[in-house]
């Protein structure tokens, strides 16, 4: 097996083998504490630009499916797996995982001591990375090389993810509502789980405009999950605005989440080494209840998680806190149909306690209905 | 919710003795809750008639009853208590069968207490299976298509509906017992009529079987607010058809993707809501069919389980503690995580590593017991490994069994490994399935045969063919590269093993391995995947890169624990060690554990300074006691405490250069070293047993001439009581040496004399190498031959005279002082015709240590431990830890009682093995009875033991010749309370003869009489006698013993098998007919 280096901008290099495609690649390194559902993480654009570390050690047991993808490729940048499976044993099962990785071309690495790994990350926080598979470069080249890359903080990675087209996921059963879903890159999870509530979901571009989202007439609007830094956001924040003005009820999700936030007049954060997890312990500040939640961020908002605050639209509060570190996981208006949470309630992978935000979601549009004639 | 400020005192109920399905898992759990409750200022009460326990300890409760876990006994600790709540969720089975009689019988309400953790209604949903399904069917989830039955007719109409096989399941026992997999109707008969019987509802429920499927558990807990964390997922590599207490098990889960995993975790949340366990944890199992996915919900227990201890372990989330919590009011997040110190218990384990459990068992104890593993459990102990790989941790979890066989082997010659019968015997589950199918698997067995075989998940398989493979390279002639090396410890390869590939010795690959600088890294398991930063120091060795053990400036003391429970090596040793480890902790040392048992306290992350979970070998504690010694200075190991298992690595480490704490090796082998102690012995002017060693028949016979009948013979190469049988004439003898030895000069023969009638003695003693300590001699109600183990036992000894107590004090300063003892040292002893004869000396902790700790007030186990670290027993009293009397004095009378597992094994043919006591010792537990009188004593430890005594009825009496005349006595007594009295032939006849009127009945192998006179099987099976007691005659020829004894163990019917056994119990019934049996605290005993 030919040799690998896992290289960190601090300096730091791990050994192992090289698997999946071999050369190089360069992302953030960030690491998922999940122990199931690697496709998911693999498929989830969210993921775009990073190098995922799994610190569960044997990755790839289940094989490959068509129906858990999230999208319809892989978005890390690279793969880091302490065992990856030689084989895949799941009724299942399509196809093997280092094909898969192999055939789209995301460079691995297997072997190193992944804890190790995490263990610095934790420490020192996410940083830029490079994986250099079965290559002839010295250790400082491959330092000096990871250096030259960029960083996540001000990355503009909508573009990169969201679909060229708008399509349509149909209701299942009685069609409720129609929301629009800006596709900031956006989970399949996301529309299923809205279609299972009898809701059509127009999955529309980033670079949709508020003309154009209006015209649908949409009984609310979905902001997706997605890779990048918010603070690059400033169309789409004017965007969420316009839409709030319009009194459309609203719904973000992780970089969603922060979008709303920021619309709202938030500044968002870079988190020392983020939550990536479908373990996080997030309080609903209402019911005082815990739910076991999905997590994929880097990023955070920054709000006053007591009591009411004042926005140019209206009254909000934070609804819900992670409870390992106190981070803002949710925020909404009080006067108007808007809300957004840092996890993933359509989970994929992790728990489904969070599922209920739909249902509430669908509440929202029933509370604020359209506005008749308003077209 | 912040806690329910109400609860001033609760009773705690623990699980009792230790028997197969429910083991010290429950001191684990129970001892948590102590802790956990006196740290929130609320008074303890507690009731365990288990000895043994840590949590039995007075410094562990505020009143610590060892007094039978039954409503009776429980009502009275409620009147004299009055606790404000009862927690019976944390002592298994026997617990919450007590808090449910106790709420039944309106108890609880009477005295104004409720139970918290669980309610009634909860338990009944969890438990019984008619409810439990219609839950499961209402939450959308789907049960094994089934049928319950409360007769044998509707059994067997059952079975035609659902084809055979079917599995029997009875409601409301433990650990699977009573219920088996049936492949015909004869079949069927046998395992649903013992599920009846076993069954408290007389229920048992049919199921279509799902042999074969993958099986899962989850480990679920609630909190009052309704918040639900699944704690761990565990999988069994063994699939459906095998209990999952005899299962080879991994967490987490490995085989599932995220979404098949979520299914099982919607339906375990949506299970523990609608059953209603408001607080607390529960374990619910899966099986999924490996073709299609379909999951079948198989069952759940509504309480801490043993799965809880081991997820516990695995993940670093106490699941007891926090259920406790639970208990008394807390909610998830308002508990911290103890390992993070800053994140809440609100949350889920992730695992960075693997960890694989495995079973370990004692058929060797049960000749005629069925090997094949079913739905009932028969594992004695387990063993758990982590490692950062599955093949690591399996590796490692298998040599932690400490069994030669459970090693996988690789055979250079491959062609002497039959395949294709390996094939054709790994369709049965039986103890070593695992090796037989990495055997054959090495001979090329492809996985998809080994699969259609054994149904084990392909991915485990393919694990295993990866451990193959790399043996292959390990065994590559030529240079042993360190890059090859290496990659042989990361698949957990031991160095033994390596050497054995490399045709060296381990010495040798050991040293080749510290020369290239191969040497484990620890880990930490820290329930978050090294997300947060970890406080707590428990600690996994693996191959890799970086190791977390932190430096310290505290001398270290490293104890060494007994590795898996097993017959004769249990939770008496963890007893033993865990006291070391607190009391060192005190003195002001670093204490560091090494175990490999998750059910044990000394495994909870808390109980040491710092906890290794490694086997116990010498490679792998010499690896701990390297990483410790850089991490500072290690003062040395203890190996006196933790059983045979630390003692056998005591000389290894020693030439290794490890410094042994107490007792040195040398003096450890005087002890056990035949000719060695013998010539101690006579240096000291003791007398041992006249004994021969022979290596032909004619040269056994001639000793057995020479020293006299009877003897006890037994091959050499066995130890521990395994194999060995008492003969009384030459055909006997002939017979056993022909049956059960292949007696060659290298395989010699050992025939002692034995001392028929003579009193056996049990002392165990402290020695500073100057002044002796004696804790208690105690007196073994069973004459010599049953072995020490089995036999019940008084303290203070009942019938030896002040000047044989003397000579025993003697003898013992002289054995200590021969051999060189430096802590504990226990010594068996007979009397026969007033001479004090020496059987064995053990220079360590004994299985009686904790009960004679309880007996007397003194901790044993925390002097020596003192000791083996230079304190001296005169300073030890100063300090208070010893008192200052001369030896130990016991308070009150305490008698200890064995728990014995024959209702847990059946022959191939389906019936019982036989029940009868011998010089192996079978028992897995033992219970305590304490009170002013030996009658009362005794009646409490057989009431905890065996169920109650009866105070009226009819009492079944067979002797052997040898026990008539001693029977007479107690046959006579029993006439005169009352009792009506059964007996065969030649008893009956016997006792006329001698004033005692017996009713005549049939033996089994007569037959009914022609008048339809019952046998006295029938008797039994009738529900007609009350007591039984038969002593049998000898070994393996006795069909009509046999079947008295099988049918009383299979319907819960005392059976005595020894006439001093039957004094002592007439003893105890006269006690219960006197009327009240009282309860007093050991806090209040050790005041007296």
């Amino acid at each position: 097996m030919a040799k690998a280096f896992l290289v960190l901008d601090d300096g730091r290099i791990f050994e192992g083998s090289s698997w999946a495609a071999t050369g190089k690649t360069f992302g953030e390194a960030v690491f998922q504490t999940g122990m199931t559902g690697y496709q998911e993480t693999l498929t989830d654009p969210s993921y775009h630009r990073q190098v995922v570390v799994m610190t569960a050690p044997h990755i790839g047991n289940t094989g490959i499916n068509t129906a858990d993808n999230e999208s319809k490729k892989i978005w890390v940048a690279g793969f880091v797996v302490r065992n990856p499976s030689t084989i895949t044993s799941n009724w299942r099962s399509e196809r093997d995982l280092e094909t898969v990785l192999i055939e789209q071309g995301i460079v691995g690495i297997q072997g190193i001591d992944t804890r190790a790994l995490t263990r610095h990350l934790r420490d020192r926080g996410a940083m830029r990375v490079g994986i250099f598979s079965d290559l002839d470069i010295s250790r400082e080249e491959m330092v000096i090389e990871v250096r030259r890359t960029e960083v996540m903080s001000g990355a503009y990675l909508s573009a990169d993810v969201s679909t060229p087209q708008p399509y349509i996921i149909p209701a299942i059963g009685e069609k409720r509502f129609t929301v629009a879903a800006l596709d900031l890159g956006i989970k399949s999870a996301t529309p299923r789980a809205l279609a299972a509530r009898g809701v059509e979901v127009h999955v529309l571009p980033f670079d949709t405009k508020a003309q154009e989202i209006i015209a649908l007439n949409p009984d609310g609007v979905f902001l997706s999950n997605g890779p990048g830094d918010p603070a690059t956001m400033d169309e789409v924040v004017d965007l969420v605005r316009n839409i709030l003005l319009e009194e459309i009820p609203i719904f973000g999700i992780c970089f969603g989440h922060q979008i709303l936030g920021r619309a709202l007049g938030f500044d968002s954060y870079k988190l020392q080494f983020g939550h990536r997890g479908i373990n996080q312990p997030v309080l609903d500040k209402k019911t005082g209840k815990v739910e076991i939640t999905a997590h994929n961020h880097g990023f955070a908002i920054k709000a006053p998680t007591d009591g009411i605050f004042n926005t140019v639209f209206g009254s909000g509060e934070v609804t819900h806190l992670c409870l390992n570190d106190g981070v803002v996981e949710g925020l909404q208006l009080l006067e108007r149909g808007a809300f957004s949470v840092q996890y993933h309630p359509e989970a994929a992978a992790g728990p489904h306690d969070a599922a209920y935000l739909f249902d509430r979601f669908l509440d929202l549009m029933a509370k604020y209905p359209r506005k008749v004639g308003s077209i | 919710m912040p806690r329910d400020q109400s609860i001033k005192s609760v009773l705690v109920i623990g699980s009792g003795p230790i028997v197969i399905g429910q083991a010290c898992e429950f001191d684990y759990s129970g001892t948590q809750a102590c802790r956990v409750l006196r740290a929130e200022g609320i008074r303890v009460i507690l009731v365990n008639s288990n000895p043994a326990t840590i949590m039995t300890d007075p410094e562990f409760a505020d009143a610590t009853y060892i007094e039978p876990i039954t409503p009776e006994f429980i009502e009275k600790i409620i009147a004299k208590e009055r606790p404000d709540a009862v927690l019976a969720t944390l002592g298994g089975q026997t617990a919450l069968n007590a808090a449910i009689a106790l709420h039944k019988a309106g108890i609880l309400q009477k005295y104004g207490t409720h139970l918290i953790g669980a309610d009634v209604d909860a338990i009944e949903r969890g438990e019984n299976r008619e409810i439990f399904r219609t839950i499961v069917e209402k939450i959308g989830g789907e049960s094994a298509k089934s049928v319950i039955c409360h007769t044998m007719e509707e059994v067997i109409a059952g079975a035609a509906i659902l084809n055979y096989p079917v599995v029997v399941r009875p409601s409301f026992t433990m650990g699977g017992l009573g219920s088996g997999i049936a492949f015909d109707e004869v079949n069927l008969r046998q395992i649903a009529g013992a599920g009846l019987r076993h069954s408290p509802t007389s229920e048992v429920l049919l199921e279509e079987s799902i042999l074969g499927w993958k099986e899962y558990e989850l480990e679920v807990m609630r909190d009052s607010s309704d918040n639900v964390v699944i704690v761990c997922s565990i999988e069994n590599i063994d699939p459906m058809g095998v209990h999952t207490g005899d299962s080879i098990t991994v967490a987490p889960a490995l085989t599932l993707t995220d979404v098949e995993f979520q299914k099982l975790r919607n339906l375990s949340i949506d299970i523990i809501r609608e059953v209603g366990v408001a607080t607390g944890g529960c374990n619910i199992q899966f099986a999924v069919n490996p073709d299609d996915g379909r999951i079948i919900v198989i069952e759940m227990n509504p309480r801490v389980s043993r799965s809880s201890a081991l997820a516990s372990k695995a993940t670093g989330f106490p699941i007891a503690k926090i259920a406790t919590k639970l208990a008394i009011g807390y909610t998830l997040d308002e508990i911290k995580n103890d390992i993070t110190q800053v994140t809440p218990a609100s949350f889920e384990p992730t695992l960075d590593y693997i960890v694989v459990k495995a079973p370990r068992f004692a058929f060797e104890k049960f000749a005629d017991a069925d090997p094949r593993l079913t739905t009932t459990m028969k594992s004695v102990g387990e063993a758990m490994a982590i490692g950062r790989s599955f093949p690591e941790a399996l590796m490692k979890a298998l040599r932690s069994l400490e069994r030669k066989e459970a090693i996988f082997e690789f055979p250079s010659d491959i062609a002497k490994i039959d395949k294709a019968s390996l094939l054709i015997s790994m369709q049965i589950t039986t103890e070593y399935r695992l090796q037989q199918v990495q055997q054959a698997m090495w001979a090329g067995a492809p996985i998809d045969e080994v699969y259609d075989a054994t149904k084990i998940d392909r991915w485990f398989l393919h694990q295993i063919a990866l451990i193959n493979d790399r043996a292959r390279e390990l065994a590559q002639p030529g240079e042993l590269s360190s890059s090859v090396l290496r990659s042989g410890k990361e698949m957990g390869f031991s160095d033994a093993q390596i050497a054995k590939l490399r045709g060296v010795a381990e010495e040798d690959i050991r040293k080749a391995r510290h020369h290239v600088n191969v040497r484990p890294v620890y880990k930490t398991v820290d329930t978050c995947a090294a997300e947060f930063e970890a406080f707590t120091p428990y600690h996994y060795s693996s191959y890799e890169e970086e190791t977390e053990v932190r430096s310290r400036t505290k001398p270290a003391v490293i104890i060494l624990g007994s590795g898996p429970n097993r017959i004769g090596q249990g939770i008496e040793f963890d007893y033993s060690c865990v006291h070391a480890s607190f009391t060192l902790r005190d003195a002001g040392f670093e204490t560091v554990m090494i175990n490999c048992n998750p059910e044990t306290v000394s495994t909870d992350y808390d109980t040491s300074d710092r906890l290794y979970f490694e086997p116990l070998t010498l490679e792998d504690v010499l690896e701990v006691v390297h990483a410790e010694t850089l991490a500072g200075p290690v003062l040395g190991v203890i190996t006196q405490l933790g059983g045979q298992t630390p003692l056998g690595l005591a000389a290894g480490l020693k030439a290794a250069g490890v410094t042994i704490l107490g007792t040195s090796p040398d003096a450890i082998n005087l002890a056990e070293e035949r000719g060695a102690f013998g010539k101690v012995l006579q240096q000291q002017s003791l007398t041992a047993p006249e004994f021969g060693m022979a290596s032909s028949q004619m040269e056994a016979l001639d000793i057995a001439a020479r020293i006299g009948y009877p003897v006890l013979v037994r091959p050499s190469f066995v130890l521990g009581g395994r194999g060995m049988e008492i003969v009384y004439d030459d055909i006997a003898l002939s017979g056993f040496i022909n049956r059960a030895t292949d007696i060659t000069p290298d395989h010699p023969v050992l025939v002692d004399r034995f001392l028929d009638s003579a009193i056996e003695i049990d002392v165990d003693a402290l020695f500073d190498g100057n002044e002796l300590f004696l804790g208690g001699v105690m007196e073994h109600i069973e004459e010599a031959g049953i072995h020490s183990g089995d036999s019940a036992c008084v303290l203070p000894a009942a019938t030896i005279t002040s000047s044989q107590q003397k000579a025993i004090r003697e003898a013992t300063l002289k054995i200590a002082q021969g051999v060189g003892v430096l802590g504990l040292i226990n010594i068996q002893f007979a009397i026969a015709e007033d001479v004090l004869y020496v059987l064995e000396a053990n220079p360590r902790a004994s299985r009686t240590v904790p009960f004679v700790s309880k007996a007397t007030g003194v901790p044993l186990a925390k002097a020596a431990a003192r000791i083996s670290l230079g304190a001296t027993i005169a300073e030890l009293k100063v300090e208070g830890l010893l008192p200052n009397s001369v030896d130990g004095v016991a308070k009150g009378i305490s008698v200890k009682e064995a728990v014995l597992p024959w209702n847990r094994f059946r022959r191939t043919d389906g019936r019982g093995v036989d029940a009868v006591l011998g010089p192996e010792m079978r028992s897995t537990g033992e219970v305590m009875g304490i009170a002013q009188t030996f009658g009362e004593s005794y009646a409490k430890s057989q009431i905890s033991a065996l169920g109650p005594l009866p105070k009226t009825g009819t009492v079944f009496i067979s002797l052997a010749d040898k026990d008539k005349t001693s029977g007479i006595a107690p046959a006579k007594a029993l006439v005169a309370l009352g009792f009506n009295l059964l007996a065969t032939g030649g008893t009956a006849d016997f006792l006329a003869t001698n004033g005692v009127l017996a009713h005549k009945v049939r033996k089994n192998s007569e037959g009914s009489g022609p008048m339809g006179e019952r046998t006295i099987v029938e008797y039994l099976n009738g529900g007609d006698v009350a007591l039984v007691i038969n002593t049998p005659v000898g070994r393996g020829t006795r069909a009509d013993g046999w079947a008295i004894r099988t049918a009383a163990v299979q319907r819960s019917i005392p059976c005595i098998t020894t006439t001093a056994g039957f004094s002592a119990a007439v003893e105890g019934i006269k006690a219960l007919q006197r009327g009240e049996l009282n309860v007093l605290s050991i806090q209040e005993w050790l005041k007296k």
